[in-house]
């Protein structure tokens, strides 16, 4: 016995060893299923993991490498999620989302010295869509100031082309994630000649009194709202009871879910919202997960959530991931990429009609091509409509494109007053 | 047996008022110190530093800060988390204006900026106390973190009101920004600690610190026996709120890197530095230490043991740390009021007469 003991031990820690150390393709998840944002957080997260998990099931990973899901509840707090950052890069991360606008300013400057890429789809710092200066960051399908512009290019389409003399207000949850459009909509109010009214939510954003008071009193014509979490319901809740009308009233896509309207009741019948992806309880992946996944029991959460908005969006943004591995895949000849490689995957990812169909989503997003230049994909996004009766969003639109015009100017003096700030040189990485 | 006076002869005043009357203490202090500045660095990683270390540390300082204001005069605030963005953001604009300054004057500079904020607030304590001192404690809490939101001078006008520390260096060693090396972000942090706990210690045992504990027992009586309460309560703002100033700029500047001032120094942060010096034990250096590194420690140990070792679900160690942070506090609420500080002096007390306790 005693013998033995030596080799045991010496048994073991290979085994040890050799776990890391295997091929394996890992992707952390910076989830939060606690707090006050976790109603948002939880299908996001479901939705990413059981894309991986039935990759794994379905096709053994991606080019026959198994994914590894390191999950870490970072409650959108942005201390957490910094040790969440820190406890899982060492173990070969090959990209972050961490579904927080918070969490994500934190991590640039950190993902930049690491090189390791960071994917904040839809929101995030939106000048991060230009490439030459954010070398590891990517925003596409679409960012905050294309959501700002949809939304007016909607409103204009509405109008016969003109928002003169209209008034808009902007209800916004008072952080960085909630103060991002207000310079695009400042911009577009000059050019479309629309008065902009701004009212600040103090988060989480369960108290709006005041400013739906403010709201009844001077009946703008439109309300944008850039909400998340307990802010949405409230906030629907609140025009509900003042009767501000729901087809004037029009959330960002983090503003409209089936949750945030749920609580309403039939009073929330109408209201608008934007989306960057289609939603399609009925398109073949989500049979494909339910049966590899759900129904095997390796469902990250219970599966209520498949198919719901931001179920969807999560495994969009977990598909466009895979496609990114892939893609870094192919252009390196290896099946085990690093980060590095995993970054040239997601600059040189091109998402068409065809492909979103062969994947079992047939047009979920809009269809883009990422470069150097542009990390920020297409920037279209589509408007839905709430259906209480039926409890679905509804599209109203087909993807809406933003005014590149406005947009363009503001991301290259973002970018360039943060390249000035840290010393960065634009220019494309090597 | 190790552990006691006996032979330990004090032959100066100096010798006996020194901090660490017993030998053993003493060695065990030095250790740590050499520890702490000679090994640590060597092998941190940057794991340990972000993660555990340099948060330890810096809320080790605002935990000072909170005990010389509430723990040794007695006055109960609840601005802290306000007093930390005003570190922050005075250290964000003394880094952006004045690029070539060092990490040690910006440093310095943002604590004593803090420093006659928290006199400005500690204003209203002549006249109230108590609970109703708590309140007005509270507006300053709201008032300060309003005032940089709304603000946008104090972000430096930037779209998402999100401030992002610049990389700044000291001696030539880079310790702000992501480029960072693990021990030097460690080891600056470790200096001012140590300095700040130094004049921590000498000032709670000196007049001014006896002053403080006057007017924290019987302020009347204090007043009586010639301690000028507005000197007194107003020196502890400003020394608490210089602490609390720097905790926030470091907290800011070497932790972070970015903030946003609602979500890094709300209430929250204002309870859970109170939290820290209550479980630590108020008026007492160690105990601010203990506190800190107990709240610091625990989440992080929690989902060592709950999520990588025993692969429970991430949200649940999330909520059973709440529900032991909540209950750690009753316990010690009830149980021993003063803290871990008090049941660190009773073991102490246990230690001289062993084994023989008779």
């Amino acid at each position: 016995m005693t013998k033995h003991r030596p080799l045991a031990a010496a048994a073991l820690c290979a085994a040890t060893l050799a776990g890391p150390a295997m091929a394996e393709l890992v992707i952390p998840d910076l989830s939060y299923r606690t707090g006050p944002y976790a109603a948002g957080g939880i299908p996001f997260s479901d939705g990413y993991q059981d894309y991986f998990t039935l990759l794994n099931e379905r096709d053994g990973g991606i080019g026959g490498e198994p994914i590894r899901l390191i999950e870490c509840e970072t409650g959108y707090n942005t201390e957490k999620g910094v040790e969440c950052y820190e406890s899982t890069k060492g173990e070969g991360a090959l990209v972050y989302q961490p579904l927080s606008t918070g969490i994500t300013y934190q991590l640039i400057p950190k993902t930049a010295a690491d090189g390791i890429p960071l994917h904040t789809m839809g929101y995030g710092r939106t000048s991060a869509s230009n490439g030459e200066v954010f070398n590891n960051v990517f925003n596409y399908p679409a960012n905050y100031w294309d959501a700002a512009s949809v939304a007016i290019n909607h409103l204009l389409e509405q109008n016969g082309g003109s928002l003169e003399g209209k008034t808009i207000a902007l209800l916004y949850h008072n952080s960085a994630y909630g103060k991002e459009p207000i310079r695009t909509l400042e911009e577009l109010s000059e050019k479309h000649g629309f008065t902009l009214t701004t009212l600040a939510v103090e988060p989480p954003g369960q108290e709006q009194k005041s400013q739906w008071l403010q709201i009844r009193r001077e009946r703008p014509d439109y309300v944008i709202m850039w909400g998340w979490g307990v802010m949405n319901q409230a906030a629907i809740q609140e025009a509900a009871n003042v009767r501000y009308p729901m087809d004037q009233f029009i959330g960002n896509w983090w503003a409209g879910a089936e949750h945030d309207v749920a609580p309403a009741g039939a009073a929330a019948d109408g209201y608008l919202s934007l989306n960057m992806n289609t939603i399609n309880p009925e398109a073949p992946i989500f049979d494909e997960i339910r049966t590899n996944v759900i129904d095997k029991g390796k469902g990250a959460g219970d599966g209520s959530n498949v198919g719901n908005v931001l179920y969807t969006r999560g495994m969009y943004a977990a598909m466009l991931a895979a496609e990114a591995i892939a893609k870094a895949q192919e252009i390196h000849g290896v099946t085990e990429i690093t980060a590095a490689q995993m970054r040239d995957g997601m600059e040189a990812l091109e998402m068409t009609n065809a492909r979103m169909e062969e994947l079992g989503a047939p047009e979920i997003g809009p269809e883009f091509s990422i470069s150097c230049q542009n990390h920020g994909g297409s920037g279209e996004g589509l408007v839905q409509r709430w259906n209480a009766a039926d409890g679905v969003f509804e599209p109203v639109t087909g993807f809406i494109a933003p005014d590149n015009e406005v947009i363009d100017a503001l991301i290259a003096e973002d970018s360039a007053a943060y390249a000035a700030e840290s010393g960065i040189e634009p220019g494309c990485a090597e | 047996m190790l552990y006691r006076e006996a032979g330990d002869f004090k032959t100066s005043y100096g010798a006996d008022n020194q901090t660490f009357p017993i030998r053993f203490d003493r060695w065990a202090y030095w250790v740590l110190l050499g520890v702490a500045f000679l090994v640590i660095p060597f092998v941190i990683n940057d794991y340990w530093a972000s993660s555990l270390l340099v948060p330890f540390l810096i809320y080790a300082i605002a935990a000072l800060g909170l005990n010389i204001l509430t723990g040794y005069c007695g006055q109960v605030s609840l601005g802290t988390g306000g007093f930390m963005a005003v570190g922050a953001y005075s250290s964000y604009k003394l880094m952006t204006a004045f690029p070539w300054l060092d990490m040690i004057s910006i440093t310095l500079l943002s604590g004593l900026i803090t420093a006659a904020v928290g006199a400005l607030f500690g204003l209203p304590s002549l006249r109230i106390k108590g609970f109703y001192l708590a309140v007005a404690t509270l507006a300053a809490q709201f008032f300060l973190t309003w005032l940089f939101n709304k603000v946008p001078w104090f972000y430096n006008y930037s779209a998402s009101g999100q401030i992002t520390a610049p990389e700044r260096s000291v001696f030539g060693i880079t310790v702000t920004g992501p480029n960072t090396e693990a021990w030097a972000q460690y080891l600056f942090c470790l200096v001012f600690v140590v300095a700040l706990a130094w004049v921590a210690r000498n000032l709670t045992r000196g007049t001014v610190g006896r002053k403080w504990m006057a007017i924290r027992d019987m302020d009347i009586a204090a007043e009586i026996i010639g301690v000028n309460p507005l000197r007194a309560k107003l020196s502890a703002f400003a020394v608490s709120s210089f602490f609390i100033g720097i905790a926030g700029a470091l907290f800011f500047t070497l932790y972070l890197g970015a903030v946003e001032v609602n979500e890094a120094f709300g209430i929250n942060k204002s309870f859970l530095i109170l939290f820290m010096v209550i479980i630590g034990g108020l008026g007492s250096i160690f105990g601010s230490f203990a506190g800190a590194a107990l709240l610091v420690l625990l989440p992080v140990a929690l989902k060592a043991v709950g999520v990588d070792l025993l692969g429970w679900p991430t949200d649940v160690v999330a909520h059973l740390n709440l529900v032991i942070v909540g209950a750690l506090i009753i316990f010690f609420l009830v149980v021993e009021p003063h803290g871990l500080a008090q049941l660190w002096r009773l073991t102490k007390e246990k230690l001289r007469l062993w084994p023989f306790p008779h």
